[in-house]
Formats: C-alpha cells, structure tokens, sequence
C-alpha cells in the first residue's frame, strides 16, 4: 500500500510544481475529462428511447466512480445553454454491469429545462459532471421476504435498479409491483417488466392506466380511489416492506395510509420533488409568499434579492454563486451552508428559524428577512 | 480641464438608465455561444503553454528557442489579461462552472488570486481615478496627474516606470500588499505581514517553476530555457504595463476629488467610470490579447460582463456619449503609449502643479425625496452584486 501510495504522492507534487498555480487536472480535463481526479465526470456512450418522452442515457464514470445500490441517486450537473446545471437522478441499472457504465432514465418535463436536453439533445459524447451516489432508498443486503413497490410514471426508476438486480442474482422474493401511467404506451420499461413477470412467477405486476375519462371528476378523488384499487390487489399490503416513488400527491397519502395502519416503519419513500407547503411551486423567480428580501453571500460578495418562497440554492445559483448541492429536495444535507445572520424559512413547514452559525439546507429554505449566507 | 457641455441631474440619471438597459440586455442574452468562447480561449491558452514549454526543450537551437518563447509569452499574456483579469472580475460565474469561477481561479502571475481581486475588484473599481483612494494613480510612486504635488524623488519616474514594466507582476503583487495602507495605519501590520507571507510562497513557487525546474527537465538546454521563461515574462510584463496604462493615463482622462464621489449616484458613478477610462482601437486579436481592456470604457461601466461581449455594446455606448456630448477617449496603441510615456515625462518635473480646480459636476439643490432614496439603495445593492 504505502509503497504505491509514495510514489503516487511524489509524482503528483512534482506535477503540480510544473502545472502551478494550475493542476495538472486542468490540463487532463482538456484531453480526457473522464481522467480528472478532483471532479468526477461521466460520458454519455448511449442513448435509448423508452417512450416519447422518457430516454435511458448509458453513462460512462469517470476516475473516483463508486458502484451504487439499487435505489440509489447520482448527483449530475449538466450544461444548458451555457449554465451547468445540477439535478439527481435515480440509477435505473443494477450495480455490476460488466461495461462499468450505470444509466439513468429521464422523464422530460414540461418546461423541464435539465430533462429536456438530456431526453431530446444529449448524444454520445455529451459530458456531464457527476457526484458519487447517495440515497437510502436501497435495499438492504438482506432482502425482505415480502416486498411491495409501489410506483407511478418515472418513479418507476430507482425500483427497476433493484428489480434488476434481484434478477441478476436469480434471487427474486415474493414482489408486489404496483404501478402506475397514463397509458401502457407511457409505461417506462414496460415491456421489461412484463418479461420479467413472465420470468419470475413471484413477481406479480399490476399495472394501473391513468389516462383520465373525458370529463373527470376531481383528480384527487380519482387518485384516492386509484390509491384504493391498487392496494385491493394486496390485501396483504401492510404486512411488507414497501418502497414508494412517485408524484407527491400519491406519496402524501401513501404516507398517510401505512402511519394510520400502524405500519410507518415498513414504507420507505423517495421524493422527486420537495413536498412544499407553501406556496405550492416555487417558480423561477418566484412569486408570492412574503416580502422582498435580500441574501447576502458573505464569501463571494454577491447580493441577490429574493422573495419568501425562492429557495436560497436557486437564489444563489441564479446570481453565480458555486453553491453545494445534492439531492434538492431536503434530504441529503448536501448543500447545507452557514447562517452568518438573519432567519430562514422551512418551506416544507413553512416554519421559521435561524441563528447565527446554524447550518440551514438552502434547498428547501427561503430568506425570512435578510440574510447573510457564509457562502 | 474637461471642455463638456454641464449635465443635469436628470441628464445624468437618463444616462444611468440607459446603461442599465444595456447591462440588461447583455445580461438576459449570455448563453452557450459564450461560454464557447472563454473555454475555447482557455483550451488554445494551455495548447500554447505547453506548446511554448515543450518547443523550448529543443531551444539549443535558436529557432526553436524563439517559437517556444513566443509562445509561452502569448500564452501568458492570453492568460493575465482575457482569462484570469476577466475570470477574477466574476464575468463568467454565471456559468456556475467551479473551475472558471472568480473564487476559485488562480492566475500566472506573482499577486495571489485573493489579495488582487481585493486591491483591483473593489478598490481600484470603486474609486476609479479618485485622487487618494484609487491606488492605482501611479500606484504609489508616479506622479500621472498634475494633481499630485510634486516632490524631487518624481525625477525619477521615467526610470521608475521602465523598471515597473518589466517587473509589473512583481510590482502589483507588493502593490496588492498594501505596505502602504498599512504604514499609514489603515490595515494591521498582521495582516499585512500575512499578505507579504501568501505572495511570497506564491511568487517563489512561480519562480521555482520558471527558473529552476523546467531549465532542470530540459537538461543541457538548462539556460536557454530559463532565459526564455524569463523573456515570456517580461514580456508579458511589458504588455500588460502597456495596456493597463494606456486605459486610465492619456490625456482625455479625467481624475476626481473624494468629495466629488460622495453621496454619488448610480448614474454620477457611470460618469465618472465613462470619464476616467480611455480604450485603444485595434484588431479582434489585439482586443484579444489585451484582455478587452482596449475596450477599458466598456469594462469600467460594467466589470462583470463577459468581456466578448464589450466590441458589441461600445458602439451603443459610444452613442451614448455623442447624444450627452460626453468625451470618449480613444486612440490607437502607438498614440496612446507615446501620449502616456510623454505624460510620465511632463509630470517628472515641478510645474503645472497648480492643478486647474477640477469642478464638480454640476448638481442642482437636491431634495431628498423617497423617490431618490430608493435609487441609492439601488445603487448600493447594485454595487455589492458587481462585486465591490
Ligand atoms: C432523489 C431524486 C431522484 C430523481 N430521479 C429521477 C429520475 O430517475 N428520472 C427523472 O426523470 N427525474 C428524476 N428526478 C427529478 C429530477 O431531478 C428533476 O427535478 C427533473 O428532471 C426536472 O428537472 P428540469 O430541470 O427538467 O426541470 P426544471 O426546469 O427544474 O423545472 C421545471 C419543471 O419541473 C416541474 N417541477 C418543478 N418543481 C416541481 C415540484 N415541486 N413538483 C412537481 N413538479 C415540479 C415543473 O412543473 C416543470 O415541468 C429525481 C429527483 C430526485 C430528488
Ligand atoms: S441538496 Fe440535499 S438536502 Fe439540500
């Protein structure tokens, strides 16, 4: 070990003694970015259309790339326009693939700026910046004997890893999968799945077409009877171990049904979104909820004004600040910076809080007020 | 002393506002094009460096030895002025790219990242050509306006002058330090001794770069290869003392009083950048190499936008300046380095001490009204977000 590790130590000291004040990574990210060590980047080698609106992208990590477990998210960074651009996206293939490549399947949202050009622009070639994987939404070494997923559109992702893998291994235990689309069409690795029943009698697919009837009723009746319908197919739902993922609305009340069952610490969830309180959408520039205020970042001396629903990450992005960032949605802690003065607040609670030196998430805080970020 | 038609306040504030709009403009349009560019400017900059440190191996043999340092030359000039001076003023953070950003660059030059961005970004920036608090009038030991009073030890400038071009990194680099403000008592000795600590490590890692371990690669051409380390460097000194004097220094240019920037306004602030900076004209490559500091009008009313973008708006500001019969100083490169050279020799000896009294421009009796209040709060917040 230390007989590599000197050497390695050496020569990149002397590189760097021929590179200051740049590294040597400076000039290797021009050649070959995949070959940086202090950024981790990935390549583009494939992309493959799921449906009309949902790509897979096979990507290749660079140096520093460590496997995932099924379930769990990368941190990307992609540029638009010019603008590097960071969001997570669940890795839809199992660990191990011989190729080292992972993939991940993007939904194009509407307005989406990021998913859009990874669904409809990116090409073989395309590099994107990657942070290691992270997220508990795993499954555990030691599989359950009863697993429910529960998902909906391309909530379906992170599942498929795991579904992947369990075939891989030749291991499947007693799967529920219910899962939802607006119509078979729109069904993300449909046919997979379907083949993958075929496969492995223990694994019941139940798949749930949305698509609303002309002139429907209120959409979250219709989602709660849905919820109903689904969960009539297990009647033994509440005694496995499930894993939800899917629109917030759905995961709202799925939470709410297994915490009145009694049954809480058998659901594990993952959020594609923050689960706001209010106001619903913060926009880009957002609108409504609280006054002006201006943030402060302390280190870059950059000031932005902002209102009570923006939350500080998009504040200080938008104004070029290099803010940290993983998940964005609240549950990492990837982007937690310093409070250097003034309150903040939870926009999922919508509670306010702050004192000098507290570490807040910006991802899901807004300026109450002005205040200075130590960023 | 300025031979200009008086502006209003309004005059004023309408320039103001159509600078803005400006600034806005560029600002909504920056896109991929862009950021095309400066990484297309950093790729040919390392392909240079290493182009130049290679060639140079060879340089037993003149030809070589002269297109390697060539080369390195321009790479580092392509480097302080286009790249690090426009990354350091934050004109591509925008880009959120954490290796072309202004906190984290680090530039070739012998100043550190941090100490430069303090002594340029905010004072030079803020204070531009305000006697006593801009620094960078004869950086402490010219005399470059009649202004300043007038002491023997100025006999020497035009001496001094030729030595701080060919040693300007090291020059700015002490400068950065600001011994000065420190014997003044306007900064802790700590605090300064930390500073001198910083430029020293890096000023002799750069120097161990330069002169001892690449002439030690290259083994038998030992010497050859140090000589050109040291040409490209000076250089590149003599370059940048060049660009950077021509763009405050010509006659055109005008200095202010500390009591004339007092309680100014977003509009008297974009005045007084228009007034007291000159641009050089020339071709894409030489505003290229001169880091669009021959467009130092452009630059100075807004520091943070990308400099490929300063050809563009300086018709539009040129305009500007014809509509509110304001001066545009502008020159070519000779005219403007002889006119400054003649300056630095006029002002070495006594006389036109009796600066003529510079007079404030114009300000009607102001009331301070909300209305009023709230473009200074404006300004003042403006002026954080550029960075001052
Ligand atoms: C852990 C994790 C894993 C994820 N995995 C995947 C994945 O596997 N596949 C995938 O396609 N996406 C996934 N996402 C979502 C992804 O990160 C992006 O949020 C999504 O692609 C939209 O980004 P965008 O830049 O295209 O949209 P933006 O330009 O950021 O936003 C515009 C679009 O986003 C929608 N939007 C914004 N906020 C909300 C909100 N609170 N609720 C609902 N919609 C909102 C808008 O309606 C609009 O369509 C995941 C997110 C997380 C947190
Ligand atoms: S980015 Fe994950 S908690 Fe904020």
């Amino acid at each position: 070990m230390t007989a590599r590790a000197t050497p390695r130590w050496l020569a990149s000291g002397a590189a760097s003694l021929l590179t200051t004040p740049l590294r040597a990574d400076d000039f290797l990210e021009l050649v070959n970015p995949l070959w940086s060590r202090r950024q981790l980047w990935g390549r583009v080698e494939a992309v493959r259309r799921e449906t009309p609106d949902v790509a897979t992208l096979t990507i290749r990590p660079g140096r520093g790339w460590r496997e995932h477990r099924p379930g769990q998210y990368v941190g990307t960074a992609v540029r638009v326009a010019g603008v590097w651009r960071h969001r997570p996206y669940s890795v839809s293939s199992a660990p191990g693939r011989p190729d080292g490549c992972f993939q991940i399947t993007v939904k194009a949202a509407r307005d989406g700026r990021v998913s859009r050009r990874l669904v409809f622009e990116a090409a073989p070639g395309t590099a994107i910046r990657l942070d290691s994987p992270a997220g508990e939404f795993v499954l555990p070494e030691e599989v359950p004997e009863r697993v429910l997923f529960l998902t909906a559109g391309s909530g379906i992702t992170p599942v498929m890893s795991m579904l992947r893998h369990l075939a891989l291994r030749d291991a499947m235990p007693d799967v529920v999968l219910l899962h939802s689309a607006r119509t078979p069409e729109d069904v993300i690795f449909g046919a997979e799945l379907r083949a993958l029943a075929g496969r492995f009698p223990r694994l019941r697919l139940h798949e749930c077409h949305t698509r609303p009837a002309r002139g429907t009723v209120d959409p979250d009746r219709a989602r709660s009877q849905r919820l109903a319908g689904l969960l009539a197919v297990c009647p033994d739902w509440s005694r496995r171990s499930t894993w939800a993922c899917g629109p917030s609305g759905l995961l709202a009340e799925v939470e709410t049904l297994w915490s009145e069952a009694g049954v809480a610490d058998r659901l594990r969830v993952e959020r594609f979104h923050p689960a706001v309180a209010s106001p619903a959408v913060p926009g880009p520039g957002g609108s409504g909820g609280g006054g002006g205020a201006s943030v402060h970042f302390t280190r870059s001396g950059r000031r932005v004004a902002t209102d009570g629903a923006t939350p500080l990450l998009h504040a200080g992005e938008s104004a070029g600040v290099l803010m940290p960032s993983g998940c964005r949605m609240g549950i990492c802690r990837g982007c937690v910076a310093r409070l250097g003065a003034g309150r903040v607040r939870d926009l999922r609670t919508g509670v306010e809080h702050g004192e000098a030196g507290e570490l807040v998430q910006t991802c899901v805080s807004a300026a109450a007020g002005d205040v200075d970020i130590d960023l | 002393m300025p031979d200009r038609p008086e502006m209003t306040a309004a005059d004023i504030d309408e320039l103001g506002r159509e600078l803005d709009q400006i600034r806005a403009q560029v600002t909504a349009s920056l896109g991929e094009d862009d950021a095309r560019y400066i990484r297309r400017i950093i790729c040919v900059q390392r392909l240079l460096e290493v182009g130049g440190r290679a060639t140079m191996f060879a340089s037993r043999r003149p030809p070589a030895w002269l297109a390697g340092t060539t080369m390195l030359a321009f790479a580092k000039i392509l480097e302080n002025m286009e790249i690090g001076h426009n990354v350091m003023h934050g004109q591509w953070d925008w880009m959120g790219d954490p290796t072309i950003h202004s906190t984290t660059w680090e530039w070739d030059a012998v100043s550190p990242s941090d100490q430069w961005r303090q002594a340029h970004n905010y004072r030079h920036h803020t204070y531009t050509n305000v006697l006593g608090k801009d620094r960078d009038i004869g950086f402490g030991i010219l005399r470059m306006t009649p202004a300043q009073r007038w002491n023997p030890a100025y006999l020497g400038q035009p001496l001094y002058n030729l030595v701080l071009a060919a040693t300007f990194e090291w020059g700015v680099a002490i400068f950065d330090t600001e011994i000065d403000r420190a014997v003044n008592g306007e900064k802790t000795w700590q605090e300064t001794f930390t500073h001198l600590g910083a430029m020293l490590r890096k000023g002799g890692r750069q120097a161990l770069k330069d002169y001892l371990v690449f002439p030690l690669l290259a083994g038998p051409a030992f010497l050859p290869v140090l000589l050109g380390n040291l040409a490209a460097n000076v250089v590149r000194n003599l370059w940048a003392h060049t660009i950077i004097f021509c763009g405050h220094f010509p006659d055109g240019v005008e200095t202010f009083t500390p009591e004339q920037v007092e309680r100014e306004t977003r509009g008297e602030w974009y005045l007084r950048q228009l007034l007291g900076s000159a641009n050089i004209e020339g071709s894409p490559l030489f505003h290229i190499l001169s880091g669009n500091l021959s467009h130092q009008i452009e630059h100075h009313l807004f520091p943070d936008l990308p400099s490929n973008r300063y050809a563009e708006i300086a018709p539009q500001v040129r305009a500007l300046c014809e509509r509110f019969g304001l001066p545009y100083t502008t020159g070519s490169l000779p005219t403007q380095t002889a006119n400054v050279w003649a300056r630095v020799l006029r002002l070495a000896l006594p006389g036109q001490a009796a600066a003529p009294a510079i007079p404030a421009p114009r300000r009607p009796e102001r009331r301070v009204s909300a209305a009023h209040r709230r473009v200074r709060a404006q300004y003042q917040l403006a002026k954080y977000q550029l960075g001052y």
